[in-house]
Parts: structure tokens; sequence; C-alpha cells
């Protein structure tokens, strides 16, 4: 078997928003496709998942939220890390987003941004290579 | 870079010393270096407790509550929090983190959660080396949660100086199973879930197990009772560990072990290092596969 390295990856949902339903699909996607998933669950703070991201040592953090607070939330989490030094790991963000949004979070440090229907191959293609370009940066 | 990962251990800086568990865990070349660099006065102190039990058992959650009152004693707490990886994708979810995120925020808890990476005594292979990482970057006590465990995952009771069985009410085939394994070795007994009904059965049958055991200083092990979710019942399991710690430091049973897990765990490397070679032996068709496997071995050995 060919070896192939072990990417540590974060998903988490921050605010208030409890619908987990599509961050638990691509834990268990990003799983099924030999990812290590630290799972902070739902209702983080940007600080609490900043802070766990960067005690687990992670190559990716995936936020993901259905609420709307997205604008506000997910460039939180990019301000949390760097104040924690670790501004250099990548961000990915997924949800109900309109596409106007889109624009405005990647200003704001979001590495790619999903929207429903976006085919999971894709998403776990996205997350590899933040993955590949982090552990690439660090070495 | 090397330097730099060294000088955050030294400082105690969060990302240093998750950097250095990585680079252990992945074999790299630094990983030397960074073990040699340690504390050895620190790792040497360090108390070390394993908490292990059945999936669903609550062993999260009692050590987000031990976590709590150890940090109410202003001590800095490392957590290793192992959960198994799949043997399809070699994924994993590392789910243990949700229940202690209450600490997130705390710098003198330090949690680091490990996939299994295939091995199966309920820890990872690098679960030794974190431990004296999250030592040398002074954390006692270092708290290491591992999967939830059937009946030989007894990797634990290596590397930790005191082993907590946890169990809960409702689980009985659980029990029936770990008979002749994890009960008779740990030296604590939690039931868990004590409200619970069944509970107080579970702890009276559990108490017999650990009188009836084979008798070398079983005679005092003891059965605690917790709600870790509700928190109570942890003073008097803190209390428990105290006395057994005490007494493992006293009797010299706490450096027996350890100079025993020493031994063995140059045994685990050893035969990692020894693989790589017997594999690329295998792979290269040095085998005419006839005759048992086992001669094989042998054969293949004497080439060497």
């Amino acid at each position: 078997m060919p070896e192939q390295k072990t990417y540590r990856v974060l998903i988490g949902k921050p605010g208030l928003d409890g619908h987990d339903r599509g961050a638990k699909f691509l834990a268990r996607a990003l799983r099924d496709a030999g990812f290590e998933v630290v799972y902070t669950g739902i209702r983080r703070t940007p600080e609490e998942i900043a802070a766990a991201a960067v005690q687990e040592d992670v190559s990716a953090v995936g936020l993901s939220s259905l609420s709307g607070a997205h604008l506000r939330l997910f460039p939180a989490v990019v301000e949390a890390l760097k104040n924690s030094g670790a501004g250099d790991i990548p961000v990915l963000g997924g949800g109900v987003i309109p596409d106007e949004d889109i624009g405005l979070l990647k200003d704001a440090g979001i590495n790619e941004v999903f929207t429903p229907g976006t085919p999971v191959e894709q998403i776990i293609a996205a997350f590899r290579s933040a993955c590949e370009t982090q552990e690439a940066r660090r070495t | 870079m090397s330097e730099q990962i060294l000088k955050g251990l030294r400082d105690r800086d969060p990302r240093g010393i998750a950097r250095a568990i990585s680079l252990v865990e992945e074999n790299d070349p630094l990983a030397d270096e960074i073990l040699a660099s340690l504390d050895d006065s620190l790792v040497d102190q360090a108390m070390v407790l394993g908490i292990t039990g059945p999936p669903g058992a609550g062993k999260s959650t009692l050590t987000d509550r031990i976590i709590s009152k150890y940090r109410s004693q202003g001590k800095r707490v490392g957590v290793i929090a192992v959960d198994p990886s799949s043997p399809l994708s070699g994924g994993a979810i590392l789910g243990d983190r949700i229940r202690m995120m209450g600490h997130a925020l705390d710098q003198d808890v330090v949690v680091r959660s490990m996939a299994t990476r295939g091995r199966l005594g309920g820890l990872c292979a690098a679960a030794g080396a974190a431990v004296r990482i999250l030592a040398g970057s002074g954390c006692s006590p270092i708290i290491i949660e591992t999967v939830g465990v059937g009946q030989s995952e007894m990797d634990i009771i290596r590397l930790a100086d005191i082993t907590a069985l946890v169990l809960a009410p409702g689980l009985g085939d659980d029990i029936q199973a770990m008979k002749a394994g994890l009960l008779e070795v740990a030296d604590l007994l939690i039931v868990n879930k004590a409200d619970c009904a069944g509970a107080e059965t579970l702890a009276m049958d559990m108490e017999s197990i650990a009188r009836e055991g084979s008798g070398k200083e079983k005679d005092s092990a003891k059965v605690c009772m917790t709600v870790a979710s509700e928190g109570k019942g942890i003073d008097d399991l803190l209390a428990a560990i105290e006395t057994v710690d005490a007494s493992h430091r006293e009797s010299g049973e706490r450096k027996a072990r350890r100079e025993k897990a020493y031994d063995l765990e140059v045994l685990d490397w050893a035969i990692e290092m020894i693989k790589p070679s017997i594999i690329k032996k295998i792979e290269e068709g040095g085998l005419d596969r006839k005759g048992d496997p086992r001669m094989q071995a042998v054969k293949l050995l004497e080439k060497e």
C-alpha cells in the first residue's frame, strides 16, 4: 500500500446555529477519504475553534453555517486564528451562503466557500489541496 | 525549524507543543531531537492517569470533570484522547474533545486528540512520546483517555501510573467480557451513571470481582461511584486516585511499572524499526510460498 500522508483537519460550527447535519456529513466524508477529523461540535465561539485548531495542530479548518451569520462568524475565526499565532492555517467554509457573499468571505481570508449542491468530491479535493499547501509551507 | 519548535516547547507555546506531538506521531527525523530535549525531571515526576472503559461509559465526560477539579487545584493538565482509525480508509473522527470544550480557552489545559493508526491495544504508537512531551511542557497530571475498549486493550496499563476503568450500568455484557482482562489489572474501578438503575448491583459485582482478584494489592481495589454529567462523586474519585498514587510511589510500584513500561516501549520501537526491511524483503518476491508461513519467516530471518 503506498504511504499516503494522513492529514488532520478540524470541522466545527461557530455561533448559535444548531444544524449540524452538514458538518457531520462532511466529517464522515473526510474520514472516508482518509482524513483525521477533529470534530468540535455545535455552538462554539470563534476563539474556542481557533484554540482547538492550534492544540490539535490541524492543517485546515472547516466551518459550517446554516443560520445566515457566516459573514460575521467565518471572518471572526480567521481573526481568532491570527490572534493565536496561527493565521497560516487555511479556513474553508460552507453552508447556506448567498452567491453575493462568497467574494466578501474570500476577501476576509476564507480559502474556499461551498454552497448547497457542491459535490462532496469537490469539497474533499479542496481540503486535500489546502492541507498540501499548508504542509509544504511548514517544511 | 527545529530550534523554533524546541523553543516553543520550552516556552510552553501551544503551537510548539502541538507541532512537537505531530512530528513524533509522523516519525519525523526531528522527533529524536524533540524527545531528547525534554526535561527528564518533569517527565519522571508527572502523574499519568489512564481512563479506559467500553464505548459510552462516560470516559470523556468524566475526563472533563476531572480536568476541572485539577484546574481548581492550580495544576496544569494534559489530556491525550484516543479514538479509533478506520481500518478501511485510515481516516478517523476524533470527537472526545467535544465534551471538553469548556476548557478550550484555558492555556493550562492541553488537549490532544489522536487516532490509533492501526494499533490495536487501545492507544496509538506515539502515545508514550506524546505523554512525555506534555509532561516536559509542565503538565501533571496527564490524563489518557483510551478508545472504547472491549476485552484486551491493555496498552494503557503500561503507559499510565494509575489506570481507572469506567463502567456504567446497562453495559453488563461488557463486564462479562472484561472479567479476565482489564478488570483484573485496573487500579480503580468507577461506576459512572450511578444515578441509573442497576448501578448499585454493578458496584457490588465489581467490588467482589476486585476482591477475588489475583491478590496483589487488590484487596484495596476501590470502587468509586460517579455521575459525571452532574459532577457527582468526583471529589471522592480524586481522593482515591491520590491514595493509590501515594501508595505506589511509596511502595516502589510506580518505579517498577515505569521501568517495565520503558523496556516494553523499547521493544515496540525496535520491532517498528525492523519491520520495513522485512516488508521490503517480502515485497521483493523472495518468497516461494511453499510450506507453512511460519517456516518462511524463519528462512527470511536466517537470510538477515
